[in-house]
């Protein structure tokens, strides 16, 4: 048991740098893992898919196919894992990371940089570069799926308007036999450049344990 | 600085006499302008100076006969001099606005002390009493109600929810914080000879620092909202200004029962504690109570709309005065029932009484605050004071000193609990921010007389206002921008935007629920299921839960259907008038959005026509004097005469994704014309069928709808207009913009005619009716050989709008 403490927790050093997660909050994300995988090393999308409190999440399934996506893994490679152990899984994770005080102008522009590649990312399905409009359309209506019919057609309205929105203010020339193929990244960081993104994007990820004061799984 | 002196002269008595001569014109006729101008002066004690000199304007009329002419002044002496001091600090508060550079970099609030000041100098040298207006009762009972009322009422809920933890640590132990240092501090103050205010003890120095530790951040929030600060740092101000007042209040009712007794014991120390929790929590449940009882009423006025608004007075009212009768916190209590029945009653009443009611909610508070800045600058004059030169300038070194240890402090203990921090800079704008203001001068003008350095006591406070609101109040608007404050871009309207940070947040609750940590997101969806299921059900009458961005988008297109009616709409040249009713200050400070081509901009035109549900869910932060923005409403309707003006030009819809966007266009059109009829059926009353105007059969139109708007409570025309207007776009548009087709250019020029001048609801809604049957037919691509047999069914058109619907309406079988 020690020995076996004692190298997961030289494990996990290398993965302190790696994400940047303090050991506690790693060694808490691990515990979470384990639970949510089953006591396995490596956790599907069954997994994930039954956590009760996601039930709920209108993008439920775009959160879940971010973990298998490996684009989020900062490495350039495409496609989407079958399984993910617990190192893409805190890579994932990693993207929420909260700046601190000392943080610098450009740290935080390259984490800005990274949340909008992971929503690019979740827009993206098809991994080609470019948001198109069907896949736009999905978001809105996914993340308006609770809200019955009328959900429904406002999200194509939303949706669409949205993407000549983007056409827009990125192409403002443009022929009249032209048509805007879809959202490419840099599009897509003009378009949301002055949003804060600060108070949104985060989460404070606790040093402590909290999963017995967590009721449900 | 033309203003000032503009408004020094209305302050003359002069101003005062032109002005009382003008309330008689209005009111009297002409008959009375000989009598009140051959005033000779008589003996009466004077108290409003125009009036000491004719107590009978007719004096040598016959006595025994039915005088002719009466006057009764000392009748209507007190609701009158109110009036005139309410309009004199109205009209200051123009003239401060006529130009827009002295109240950017000068906040009002030192403005109208200015003025405040001028006129007491004016009475001050006539001799003349200042109105008995701040009496205890007086401002407790009457004033200070609608600045919390207007307070709570227009507080951005969801940021304040997210930030709650932090407001009330600074709110509460903040206050304590200041209260308790700057007492003692104070006290170690008074034990120096050297001073003479020995006789100053323990407890009064604590009651006075309790007054001045009351933060009352109105001109900051201003120049905060100005600037765009951060929102986190906005709301923590906002906050913590309207808690501290509640904390405030209830420290200053403890110091002054304490500061009576001779010796004070542990046990009411105790007391003391236990009765600041029973106060300020018992505050919060009575602000529920009330809070549901008023939503729950509303649920039931839909037949009674006129009286609706005042459900919402009454009952804030009520709560602040039941709250105050069990001597616990009323202004935690008004606060509270503001925000729980905001979003009920809002939903059940109509779209004008909600505005009638945060009109009011407005006006009151604003009545209410220029008066308490106006009298402190009248009083600071025509009191006695009591100038020490130590103990003054050590309370001011104290408020400093202990603010900026308070906030430093207390943001090292809450740091580690934010997720965002608050950095030195934020610290420091929060602690500049600590500007004191009405609150701490009516308390501690308020004060017992029995306290014997009262005088000191107002002249201390008013020296720290004084010199808080003038100082920091102008300097901190430089001093942030000079130190580059986090912001909050707030001018973001754009869709995707909005679609963002919703996604955003829901990522990150997802994201949270992954690892298994809670957080106000958590609570957050608790709550929302719980008012989804429960709540909702009893408060509101048509109870549907919906998304937040759908809800918003029918009370939007609501409004605007309802504010198209307000509106003569053929007169274009009304427009820019509409604009400036909100605040231009605003509207100039935006920066202009630039649009490279003049063909997007007006595909952006139309789009935001349709799309502004969404974008008006940037919160409106309300600033302390201006109504939330309802601009985008407005800007609609503006931009609705432009583009119908410009669909009367041929050739003038080249739009680059062409036939889409025409399709959208009268979409728009059709959603907001069905609105037009549907907010026509269900605000008039009777049934429009019945009346002659419609000049187009109804009918006609129920066959285009799923279903009838008015067999649905309220007016949710919006959603069949939706699943029509939408559904039939379905498909089509993507196909449109993938392989564009020219876009068919005249349509629509037949809305000419009804653009054309009706200037009552009957007509807005009969050309309403008539756009919607023009603009009927277009959701499918046109086939190529339209145009000239368009051309001709709006010749006829024009003519015979009966005739020209129904050929269109057949055309609807032309289906490819």
């Amino acid at each position: 048991m020690g020995a076996s403490q004692t190298h997961s927790e030289h494990k996990f050093q290398d993965l302190v740098d790696k994400t940047g997660f303090s050991l506690e909050q790693i060694i808490n994300l691990h515990k979470r893992f384990k639970q949510l995988s089953g006591n396995e090393d490596t956790i599907s999308r069954e997994n994930l898919d039954s956590i009760p409190a996601l039930a709920t999440n209108p993008i439920r399934k775009q959160i879940i196919e971010a973990f298998f996506d490996k684009r989020n893994q900062r490495q350039d490679e495409v496609g989407s894992f079958h399984e993910i152990g617990f190192e893409q899984f805190l890579m994932v994770m990693s993207h929420f990371r909260p700046p601190t005080l000392k943080t610098t102008e450009e740290e935080r522009e390259v984490m800005r940089r990274e949340k909008l590649r992971f929503l690019f990312n979740m827009h993206d399905t098809d991994s080609d570069g470019t948001i198109t409009l069907d896949e736009y359309r999905k978001v809105v209506e996914e993340l308006l799926s609770k809200s019955g019919a009328i959900g429904l057609e406002a999200a194509k309205a939303i949706a669409d308007a949205a993407m000549l929105e983007v056409a827009s203010t990125n192409v403002p020339h443009m022929e009249p036999d032209e048509f805007y193929e879809g959202i490419t990244f840099e599009h897509f960081e003009q378009i949301l450049k002055g949003l804060e993104m600060e108070s949104r994007m985060h989460i404070r990820f606790l040093d402590v344990n909290t999963t017995t004061m967590h009721c449900g799984k | 600085m033309r203003n000032l002196i503009l408004s020094q002269l209305k302050m003359g008595s002069a101003a005062f006499c032109a002005l009382l001569l003008l309330l008689f014109f209005c009111t009297g006729g002409k008959c009375e302008i000989q009598s009140s101008n051959p005033a000779s002066p008589s003996a009466n004690p004077p108290v409003v100076k125009p009036f000491d000199h004719e107590p009978q304007p007719f004096p040598e009329e016959e006595k025994a006969n039915l005088p002719v002419f009466t006057m009764d002044y000392p009748r209507i002496q007190v609701p009158f001099e109110f009036t005139l001091w309410v309009l004199l600090a109205s009209f200051a508060k123009i003239g401060f606005h006529v130009s827009h550079k002295i109240t950017i970099w000068i906040p009002e609030s030192c403005l109208l002390i200015s003025i405040g000041l001028i006129v007491g100098a004016i009475m001050h040298s006539v001799k003349e009493e200042p109105p008995a207006v701040l009496s205890s009762n007086v401002f407790f009972l009457y004033m200070l109600p609608p600045i919390v009322l207007e307070n709570g009422y227009f507080m951005p809920t969801r940021p304040f929810f997210e930030n709650i933890g932090t407001v009330v640590w600074y709110a509460v132990v903040g206050t304590l914080w200041n209260s308790i240092g700057i007492g003692l501090s104070l006290f170690a103050i008074c034990q120096i000879e050297a001073f003479g205010v020995q006789d100053i003890n323990l407890q009064e120095n604590l009651l006075f620092a309790s007054i001045i530790s009351a933060v009352d951040p109105v001109a900051a929030l201003n120049v905060f909202e100005d600037i765009g600060v951060n929102e986190q740092l906005y709301i923590v101000i906002f906050g913590e200004g309207l808690f501290n007042d509640a904390v405030t209040v209830v420290l200053y009712n403890m110091f002054s029962f304490v500061a009576d007794m001779p010796v004070v014991e542990s046990t009411d120390v105790f007391l003391g504690v236990a009765r600041f929790f029973v106060v300020g929590i018992g505050g919060v449940l009575f602000g529920f109570l009330f809070g549901f009882v008023a939503a729950f009423t509303t649920r039931f006025t839909y037949n009674v709309r006129q009286i609706e608004p005042l459900f919402v007075f009454m009952y804030s009212y009520l709560a602040y005065l039941v709250a105050e009768l069990f001597a616990i916190s009323s202004i935690m209590a008004i606060v509270m029932c503001a925000i729980t029945m905001k979003y009920y009653v809002e939903e059940n009443v109509s779209q004008r009484s909600c505005t009638t009611i945060r009109h009011v909610v407005k006006m009151l508070a604003t009545i209410s605050e220029t008066l308490i800045f106006f009298f402190l600058g009248v009083v600071t004059i025509t009191t006695e004071h009591e100038w020490n030169w130590a103990y003054i300038l050590f309370t001011l070194l104290f408020a400093f000193v202990w603010r900026g240890l308070g906030i430093l402090v207390l943001t090292q203990i809450v740091n580690p609990f934010r997720t965002i921090q608050f950095n030195y800079k934020d610290q420091f704008g929060l602690a500049y921010g600590g500007l004191r203001g009405a609150i701490c001068f009516a308390l501690v003008f308020t004060l017992p007389d029995n306290i014997n350095r009262k005088n000191l006591f107002v002249t201390a406070s008013v020296a720290i206002i004084i010199f808080t609101v003038f100082i920091q109040g102008i300097s901190i608007r430089p001093i942030l921008e000079y130190i580059n404050i986090r912001r909050t871009n707030k001018d973001l309207n754009t869709i995707n935007v909005e679609v963002h940070s919703r996604l955003m947040e829901h990522v990150v609750c997802g994201i949270e629920d992954l690892c298994g940590q809670w957080s106000h997101y958590y609570w957050k969806d608790k709550f929302k299921k719980f008012n989804d299921r429960v709540l909702r059900r009893i408060l509101i009458r048509d109870s549907r839960a919906e998304s937040s961005i759908v809800a918003l988008y029918k009370k939007l297109e609501l409004q605007n259907a309802m504010e198209l009616l307000d509106t003569p709409m053929g007169d274009i040249s009304a427009a820019p008038s509409i604009v400036s009713l909100h605040d231009e200050k605003l509207a100039a400070s935006r920066p202009k959005k630039k649009f490279l081509a003049a063909d997007v901009k007006k595909m952006h035109d139309i789009l935001s026509k349709n799309m502004y549900q969404i974008r008006q869910k940037t919160i409106a932060f309300t600033s302390k004097h201006n109504l939330p923005n309802n601009s985008q409403a407005q800007e609609i309707l503006i931009r609705r005469h432009q583009s119908i003006r410009r669909s009367i030009r041929p050739g003038s819809f080249r739009d680059p994704v062409g036939d889409f966007l025409t399709r959208r266009k009268i979409l728009n059109k059709i959603k907001l014309n069905e609105l037009l009829v549907s907010v026509l059926q269900s605000t008039s009353g009777q049934s429009p069928r019945s009346s002659s105007r419609s000049l187009v059969p109804l009918s006609r139109l129920g066959t285009l709808r799923e279903s009838d708007p008015r067999q649905q409570p309220g007016a949710p025309g919006v959603d069949t207009v939706d699943e029509r207007g939408l559904g039939s776009l379905k498909g089509s548009s993507l196909r449109g913009r993938k392989a564009p087709l020219p876009a068919p250019r005249k349509r629509l020029s037949s809305q000419a005619e009804g653009d054309g001048d009706p200037d009552d609801f009957k007509e807005a809604g009969e050309a309403g009716e008539r756009e919607e049957a023009a603009a009927r037919p277009p959701p499918l691509p046109p086939p190529r050989g339209w145009v000239p047999d368009n051309q001709d069914s709006q010749e006829e058109g024009t003519g015979r709008p009966l005739i020209r619907h129904s050929s269109q309406g057949s055309r609807g079988s032309w289906r490819p």
